[in-house]
């Protein structure tokens, strides 16, 4: 048995990329050992920004021998077929054996690998690793053509056993490996020989480096918190930040400093975002207050001055920064006192959003016709929705989000509050955004419902009125986002609206915006677009009008938005492959959303959901489970016979023709299960309608287990096929069972 | 506590500085180029002796020039007239990252004492159609530097790769000589018989270029000049590669490159004037890059770009 010790040192490795790297070289490594037939006990992975190390104990000291057996041609077989064997099997004649098979005396060789010393196979191994490691982005430097994430200098490969240590070696491209490391550039004495793992990390230590990120990181956050804490403080926790931080040092010093008074009022995400993207500091904060106060920085050294130099440097950058942050809040601030938030989104009208969608402006303005509309749906007051949509994107025009993109929307509501606008409507700048990612929180003020709806529903109808959707892997305007946003802000909400009406109104406006004044026919399609409040969808709303219109206008509004219907079918089918993958995550199948898929108003997501939740649970029970195969039972004769026959069996079957207690045992459960799933259906009680489907189970059962229905007596027969009918139509009426897969 | 690095007292000492650092290493001390340009990457000595086998080991000062950054000399860091301080070694050597280090400690950072860190930076120059991969380089949290190993310039892979080391001189100045305004830097001896900051040499020129560039400057001769530019480049490099006068084979790199700084920096200036819109910026950044490809592709079959007579023939 032997340990192995790899390091691969570089010039500094980006942060960001040390992690991976360092699982990377593990499983490269240990699966190239592996296949070569190399086991090992254990492995370990570090990385700091100069090196990348992997630890493995217990490695075999030779991979072991191997001997195959192959079965060559028959004894009577052409002897170019016999020497054609040995070239390949690398065997003599005399070596063979011979054996009695079924069609007669065949040749068999026995093919010995000899197992090969470790240190022959890490090399090989190691070389391969190098030369093939995925690094993001790599590069070659000075003369030659290895590639690597910066230039390699040195390569330690030493394998370790109770006798000794032995250096593996290994040339690659001129690269000798060895075992001399280097410490830390600055606070490190020069290089020095290591025997093990365990000495190089102790002997790293020695010379200032902390071999594992973890334990960096650790020590970061551990002293951070204890010098804030000390005063009274707490450290904004960011864990992206922490990692980052780690990976920019192989000997952390955490120093705090001040921020200086004159910025301590800007708003505390500026002064996070400021500090976090040019320094990356941490921000500490009075937890009395709130605000942010002072900061952490983390050196890579030790200083005889105890980093006072270093600080002193830290602070000047930062107030640097930060002068230039408060001068664009102050430009900003004053912009919307004076002349409010309009003044600020302006602009807007000359930035393009998109070449075929036009500007930002006009967006705005969608949006805000929209979440007026949305807004008496979810509650909100119609005028304050118009107000927030018409303000919540005036911010991406302001010098403060140009300079942190990343402040959109934090920025509105500090910029809405200071032009004296309502709380809803700051707070819906805020949050109009949200949600962004699958666990972002959903907003639930009204007004911000309303904004973040229309927002969503405006991209999406807009891509889709330019054909721009989105295909495999490619989502270039996060439209797949937008569409699950809009879901859990209906499903969160618990808002009833119909998603037809919208996406087709709202198709319609990109319509208009797209058609060509001289055509005359915008005054048309603007008619339209009203009736689509009244009539719920495009084609509806086209047939009320239809009557005035000439034929040339008809032909004009066939031009220009005919393919509308087809459009918001496929927006709408689009939400309903992004719910199936929502829903999935919830445990709810994707039949199950099929079956309820099938069921009229799928264009209510609120509903459908309720629908496909309740059928899933009712699933989950062995009375669903099992009424789903009577009905499935049911459903099946029911169409042979109804083939057959040529009639459809819905007529209602009648009591005094049964003749079996099964059978009428089952009329009385079809009463019962019908008086409570009709007012339940109506009241939407999807629970309370399955569950009194399901209650039909022991009746549907002892029915077929009891009954034949293909009884020889015709009146007989179809009473009991209109029966089934009826079975039929009751679960039909909660939903599509037929596609429930078995 | 005192550093243990002797302190230069103005700007100009820490361009001597560098000067004899780098020449004490090796480096041809060029002069700048007498062309108006963008940053030190666009001087010849770096854009096309980046390219071909040939070594190459120069340092120079490069007067820098970014219209939109001017500020009328108001702003404590901001300038449309700067210098940059540029280093370009090809093949990169194995110790360029000490060499760095050294002339740090040669402008007066003491490395005991501060906090010295290289941080991730790719660097990409779409104009250039080059890219490499290096980092900034940080003194207790500030950028001092630029340090990049180049993959790729004028769409030809590097071969050897160069190291290229570029110093922003007015910050890093005003960071060693403890300055908060770059006016009132210190430019010679604070105790010369007559000593001049900063300011008395530039602030009239900031002011004077900052109206002209954001105001004055002529749209419609700049657009004309920006297509002449063009025009002229593709011209130069158009013409036969056989001189008919001296019977030698001369193409045309350098002039034809010459052109197509004369089209970056009109473009710049465009930029600053504000005539030019989002869609047709990635435009205009798009035919200055067609220039410098076609001028990278014209320097590779020069001798100094490492064309040999008996491969043509070959």
């Amino acid at each position: 048995m032997a340990d192995l010790l790899i390091e691969l040192f570089s010039e500094e490795i980006p942060a960001r990329m040390q992690k991976r790297a360092a699982e990377d070289l593990k499983s490269l490594v240990t699966n190239g050992l592996v296949d070569a037939g190399l086991t090992y006990a254990s492995a370990g992975a570090f990385a700091t920004p100069r090196r990348l190390a992997l630890s493995i104990e217990g490695l075999l000291d030779a991979s072991p021998t191997t001997v195959e057996e192959r079965k060559g041609p028959r004894v009577d077989a052409p002897e170019k077929a016999l020497e054609g064997f040995l070239r390949g099997a690398g065997v003599t004649k005399d070596e063979l054996e011979i054996r009695d098979e079924k069609k007669g005396q065949v040749y068999f060789a026995k093919i010995t690998k000899p197992g090969r010393p470790a240190a022959e196979i890490v090399a090989e191994v190691l070389e391969a690793t190098v030369r093939n490691f995925p690094w993001p982005k790599s590069m070659r430097w000075g003369a030659g053509s290895l590639k690597w994430v910066r230039p390699l200098h040195s390569i330690v490969c030493l394998m370790t056993r109770e006798d000794g240590a032995e250096v593996v070696p290994l040339d690659i491209d001129g690269i000798t490996s060895g075992n001399t490391v280097w410490g830390h550039r600055f606070m490190s004495s020069g290089s020095f020989k290591v025997t093990s793992f365990d000495d190089y990390a102790t002997k790293l230590k020695q010379n200032f480096v902390v071999l594992d990120g973890a334990e960096r990181a650790d020590h970061i956050w551990h002293d951070a918190t204890n010098q804030a804490f000390a005063q009274g403080l707490e450290v904004v926790e960011d864990k992206g930040l922490l990692a980052e931080v780690a990976g920019l040092v192989e000997w952390p010093v955490v120093l705090m400093g001040e921020i200086g008074a004159d910025f301590l009022d800007l708003p505390p995400e500026v002064l996070q975002t400021s500090m976090k993207e040019h320094q990356k500091f941490f921000s500490v904060r009075n937890p009395k207050t709130g605000r942010i106060e002072k900061f952490v920085t983390v050196a890579n050294r030790e200083t005889k001055d105890n980093g006072a130099t270093i600080l002193a440097g830290n602070q000047k950058v930062l107030s640097a920064r930060l002068s230039d942050a408060k001068f664009f809040w102050e430009n900003d601030v004053r912009t919307v006192e004076r002349d409010g938030m309009e003044a600020m989104s302006a602009p807007l009208a000359n930035v393009t959003f998109h070449n075929k969608l036009g500007s930002e402006a006009a967006r705005i303005a969608r949006i805000a016709t929209l979440a007026e509309e949305i807004a008496p749906i979810v509650g909100a007051d119609p005028a304050e929705a118009a107000t927030a949509a018409k303000v919540a994107k005036a911010d991406l025009s302001s010098e403060m989000v140009y300079e942190f993109p990343e402040l959109q929307g934090i920025m509105g509501r500090y910029y809405s509050q200071k032009a004296g606008l309502p709380d809803v409507v700051a707070d819906a700048c805020r949050d109009h955004y949200s949600p962004l990612g699958p666990s972002d929180e959903v907003p639930s003020e009204p007004v911000s419902v309303a904004v973040a709806m229309a927002d969503k529903l405006d991209k999406l109808t807009g891509f889709w009125a330019i054909d721009e959707k989105p295909t495999g892997s490619k989502d270039p305007f996060a439209l797949r986002r937008a569409a699950l946003g809009v879901i859990r802000l209906l499903i969160t909400n618990d808002v009833r609206l119909h998603l037809d009406r919208f996406i087709d109104s709202q198709l319609l406006l990109h319509k208009i915006a797209e058609a060509d004044e001289n055509d005359g026919v915008i005054d048309t399609l603007k008619e339209i677009l009203d009736e689509i409040a009244e009539h719920g969808v495009f084609g509806a709303a086209f047939d009320a009008i239809s009557d005035k219109l000439s034929d040339a206008q008809k032909d004009a509004v066939n031009q220009a938005a005919g393919n509308v219907p087809d459009t918001s079918e496929d927006l709408l089918s689009f939400f309903h492959d992004r719910l199936k993958v929502f829903l999935k995550d919830e445990g709810i199948r994707h039949d199950v959303i099929d079956a309820c898929l099938a069921m009229e108003g799928n264009d209510d997501i609120t509903l459908l959901v309720k629908r496909a939740r309740a059928l899933q649970a009712m699933l989950d029970t062995e009375d669903g489970t099992n009424l789903i195969q009577g009905f499935k039972r049911a459903n099946n004769i029911l169409s042979q016979a109804e083939e057959k026959d040529g009639v459809e069996y819905s007529f209602g079957p009648d009591l005094k023709f049964a003749e079996v207690a099964e059978e009428k045992a089952l009329f009385a459960a079809l009463d019962a299960a019908e008086e409570a799933i009709k007012p339940a259906m109506k009241a939407e009680d999807f629970t309370a309608a399955m569950s009194a489907m399901a209650a039909m189970r022991p009746e549907v059962d002892a029915f077929f287990e009891a009954v034949q229905v293909n009884a020889d007596n015709d009146i007989v027969r179809r009473n009991r096929l209109n029966l089934l009918g009826r079975i039929r139509d009751i679960c039909l009426s909660v939903a599509d069972l037929t596609r429930i897969e078995s | 506590m005192s550093e243990t690095v002797d302190k230069p007292r103005s700007f100009q000492e820490i361009i001597l500085r560098l000067q004899a650092y780098w020449a004490g290493k090796g480096c041809a001390v060029l002069q700048p180029y007498d062309m108006e340009v963008g940053a030190g990457t666009f001087h010849p000595a770096t854009t096309l002796r980046s390219l071909g086998s040939n070594s190459w080991a120069a340092a120079y000062v490069q007067p820098s020039r970014r219209p939109t950054d001017g500020r009328y000399g108001e702003n404590p860091n901001r300038l449309q007239h700067y210098y940059q301080y540029q280093v370009l070694i090809k093949p990169s050597p194995p110790d360029l990252q000490d060499l760095y280090l050294g002339s740090l400690k040669a402008i007066g950072i003491d490395t005991e004492l501060h906090d010295i860190r290289f941080v991730e930076d790719d660097w990409e120059s779409p104009t250039l159609g080059a890219w490499g991969l290096g980092w900034e380089v940080w003194c207790d949290g500030m950028e001092v530097s630029q340090f990049t190993y180049f993959q790729q310039v004028g769409g030809h892979d590097c071969h050897p790769v160069s190291g290229e080391l570029t110093y922003g001189l007015e910050r890093l100045a005003m960071y060693v000589l403890g300055v908060d305004h770059v006016m009132d830097m210190p430019y010679n001896d604070p105790q010369a018989p007559i000593a001049l900051s900063y300011g008395d040499v530039f602030k009239q020129t900031e002011e004077e270029y900052s109206r002209h560039n954001f105001d004055v400057a002529n749209t419609e001769k700049l657009l004309s000049d920006f297509v002449n530019a063009e025009k002229e480049c593709h011209a130069i490099l158009s013409v036969e590669h056989m001189d008919p006068k001296t019977g030698k084979r001369i193409i045309m790199a350098h002039p034809a490159y010459d052109q197509c700084i004369k089209a970056s920096h009109i473009f710049n200036l465009l930029d600053a004037r504000g005539v030019i819109s989002v869609t047709e910026r990635q435009a205009y950044i798009g035919r200055v890059r067609a220039l410098a490809k076609a001028c990278a592709d014209a320097f590779v079959l020069t001798e100094a770009g490492g064309w040999k007579a008996e491969t043509e023939s070959a």
